[in-house]
């Protein structure tokens, strides 16, 4: 690289090198540790840290993956929402392509819906406000980093009075989905890497649960290699140690209490609900749907559609993919019937997903 | 599920458009030119050895930062008969144009099109315009055709990697892909970069001058320098090794890179040269590269290796290894 980049210091070769020979004089028991953070999987294959780790130290990727783990309803009621007459579906560019029941948004786009990619939920409502004469509903994903933007847009909405728009809400959260993990018994891992983006916005603190009830290895971790590297070091010492810690590695940006600004836009907004995590099953109280006085905002509401559970697709083992019990390789229908151009899971869709991540960059 | 529509990832240049071009282009039009799947093909008419590219130009938005949609159109297909080996002569140009299109628009585009051709020394010579009914197409298309002779003892095509043989990129990646995703509504940066929409018909002449040994030329377009490599990774039969630590990179595009969470690697480049060349010449054909005035920042980027044939391994900068796939669809912003 020609010019100097300010994540140059955190790519860089001496002081991975030096993590990386710690990690290896340190490690001796095989552990498996857990990524929680799409962003994180990617950054791990990206950099090839798996390739620099010593064997007895296994990454697992989590559900941290927002669109991987929308459920199959949900995409199923995306999709009928836009069949409806005089209805522009929004979207983040990643959701098209995941399959419901039958067909994905990138289908019926080809088949002529009118489904627009946006970059962000303002530009939904911008074209809410550019055509009037139609309704505009966006397909609301995200964990914690991206709910308070949408809270954000639904209260300029209302002061602006925009009558033509709407969102359905899969938005989730992610503690209780850790809390979730380890409560399945076969579960079989020994720390956890932290999302450093969402704790920016939760706070440090919104994690302790799960060290605390659990009394797991936690760290909260950075997306480029030295964080990463820096992070499992902490875990692998702790593990060899036998003393588990709740460690917060991102204090550049991240504080024990997160943003309190944005986390008080997104409870005004939005409340707690049970939500269907794709692969996972329900989970209790990670979900956020639109409060009552907001309704006029939910698509599902406006549009009064409901539409019927469907068995998620056979074979497929996306939810023990993200549940960390086992890895895209296997499945047996990783790179035979499931490949990024003709996915069936949902871990196959997202360039975030496990499975995805997998096939580009360990083919 | 199978597909049976075109989906917009059929045109993205990564392994959904390749799937197509091989499963359904090739065997219906069934020839061994067309098969050699090289930026343009080898025509050999009564000893004179020719090559013959065509390319269409839909780009969105069409005016950018550092050029237009018409620039595009002529350095691109320039660029594509130079990939040959070849010195590109004459162009053709084919307009679709929508109705309600402006005709100040046009001429500034044609305008920038004639200035193109001019600086590489290629004359456009026979074109053709049509109009379509407003939304049967977006503002303007551009096709254009183009042939050139290719000079006696040049030997290039994207089977012709061997192993030894260094790689040479000509500049920064991902310039015009980003320079075209930052200016899309709803993303636009406030940034110096721009594109890097060039011919480089000089400098392949250049490089061929002093060399024999050049062995491959490729312009790492749509897919970007992964892509690329892979294709001919792939035609060659081949391994290769490229370093990270090695590509040259504007530190702007690399940090909207980092804000979307885009891999620079498979953003489009229009102004840069892929060469495969013998590991002796290397150092000189850099020196020819870095003479020219589009080739400032070109580095030797890796190295086609014995191992893996079909494959494109890349050391990351802290030391590890990965696996360079071809683009699998679009890249998106990611959204956390």
């Amino acid at each position: 690289m020609y010019e100097q980049h300010i994540t140059k210091q955190y790519r860089n070769k001496d002081i991975s090198q030096k993590l990386i020979n710690k990690i290896k004089n340190i490690s001796t028991k095989k552990i498996s540790l857990m990524e929680v953070c799409g962003t994180h999987t990617m950054s791990i294959f990206r950099h090839g840290i798996r390739s620099v780790l010593p064997e007895n130290i296994t990454l697992l990727s989590g559900p941290g993956c927002p669109v991987c783990v929308t459920s199959q309803k949900d995409i199923d009621i995306f999709i009928k929402l836009s069949t409806l007459k005089n209805v522009i579906i929004t979207t983040f560019g990643d959701l098209i392509k995941v399959l419901g029941s039958s067909s994905s948004l990138e289908k019926e786009k080809a088949k002529g819906k009118d489904i627009r990619i946006v970059y962000s939920v303002f530009d939904a409502l911008e074209i809410a406000e550019n055509n009037k004469h139609k309704q505009v509903v966006f397909c609301s994903v995200g964990f914690e980093t991206t709910t308070p933007t949408i809270a954000c847009c639904i209260l300029m909405a209302q002061k602006r009075k925009i009558s033509n728009f709407s969102i359905h809400s899969s938005n989730k959260i992610t503690p209780p989905a850790l809390l979730a993990l380890m409560k399945i018994k076969k579960i079989n891992v020994n720390g956890f890497i932290l999302p450093g983006h969402v704790s920016v916005i939760t706070g440090a603190n919104a994690f302790k649960p799960v060290f605390e009830k659990y009394n797991i290895s936690c760290v909260i971790a950075g997306f480029e290699p030295v964080d990463i590297l820096e992070s499992i070091l902490m875990l692998v010492q702790q593990n060899e140690l036998k003393t588990p810690l709740f460690k917060n590695a991102y204090k550049r940006v991240v504080d024990f209490n997160g943003n309190l600004k944005a986390k008080k836009i997104m409870n005004q907004v939005f409340e707690r609900t049970h939500a269907n995590w794709r692969g996972l099953g329900v989970i209790h109280k990670s979900g956020m749907n639109l409060k009552k006085e907001f309704n006029e905002f939910n698509a599902l509401t406006r549009f009064q559609i409901s539409v019927l559970e469907k068995k998620e697709p056979k074979q497929c083992i996306c939810g023990e993919i993200l549940m960390g019990l086992k890895t895209p390789k296997d499945c047996i229908l990783y790179k035979k019937k499931c490949t990024p151009f003709d996915p069936v899971g949902p871990c196959m869709v997202s360039t975030e997903g496990a499975c995805a991540a997998f096939y580009k960059y360990n083919n | 599920m199978k597909q049976n529509k075109i989906l917009l990832e059929h045109g993205s240049g990564g392994k959904i458009s390749n799937s197509m071009i091989s499963k359904m282009i090739i065997p219906i039009f069934d020839n061994s030119i067309l098969a050699k799947l090289n930026d343009g093909a080898e025509l050999n008419i009564k000893g004179q050895r020719l090559a013959f590219s065509t390319d269409s130009y839909v780009a969105d938005p069409i005016f950018f930062k550092g050029g237009n949609i018409g620039d595009l159109a002529v350095n691109g297909t320039i660029n594509d008969i130079s990939m040959c080996g070849a010195e590109p002569l004459y162009l053709s140009a084919g307009l679709i144009l929508e109705e309600g299109f402006l005709l100040s628009d046009l001429e500034k585009i044609l305008k920038t099109m004639a200035k193109a051709a001019n600086k590489a020394g290629v004359k456009i010579v026979t074109g053709d315009t049509k109009v379509v009914p407003r939304g049967n197409a977006d503002k303007i298309f551009i096709n254009t055709s183009g042939i050139g002779i290719i000079p006696e003892k040049v030997n290039v095509s994207g089977d012709n990697a061997k192993v030894g043989d260094k790689i040479i990129i000509s500049g920064t990646i991902a310039d015009h892909g980003i320079t075209i995703i930052s200016s899309r509504k709803g993303l636009e940066f406030d940034s110096d970069i721009k594109t890097d929409s060039a011919s480089l018909n000089k400098m392949v002449k250049d490089m061929l001058a002093i060399s024999n040994n050049v062995h491959v030329l490729r312009d790492p377009t749509r897919g970007g320098l992964g892509t690329t490599l892979n294709e001919i990774a792939f035609q060659s039969n081949v391994g290769i090794r490229i370093n990270e630590e090695f590509l040259p990179i504007n530190k702007q595009v690399l940090g909207i890179c980092e804000l979307l969470g885009f891999d620079p690697i498979y953003i489009a480049n229009e102004g840069k040269l892929l060469a495969f060349v013998s590991c002796d010449d290397a150092d000189k054909i850099l020196k020819v590269i870095r003479q020219n005035e589009f080739g400032k920042h070109a580095a030797i980027i890796g190295e086609v290796v014995c191992d893996n044939p079909g494959k494109v391994f890349l050391n990351t900068t802290i030391g590890g290894t990965r696996i360079i796939d071809m683009m699998i669809g679009e890249q998106v912003p990611r959204i956390c």
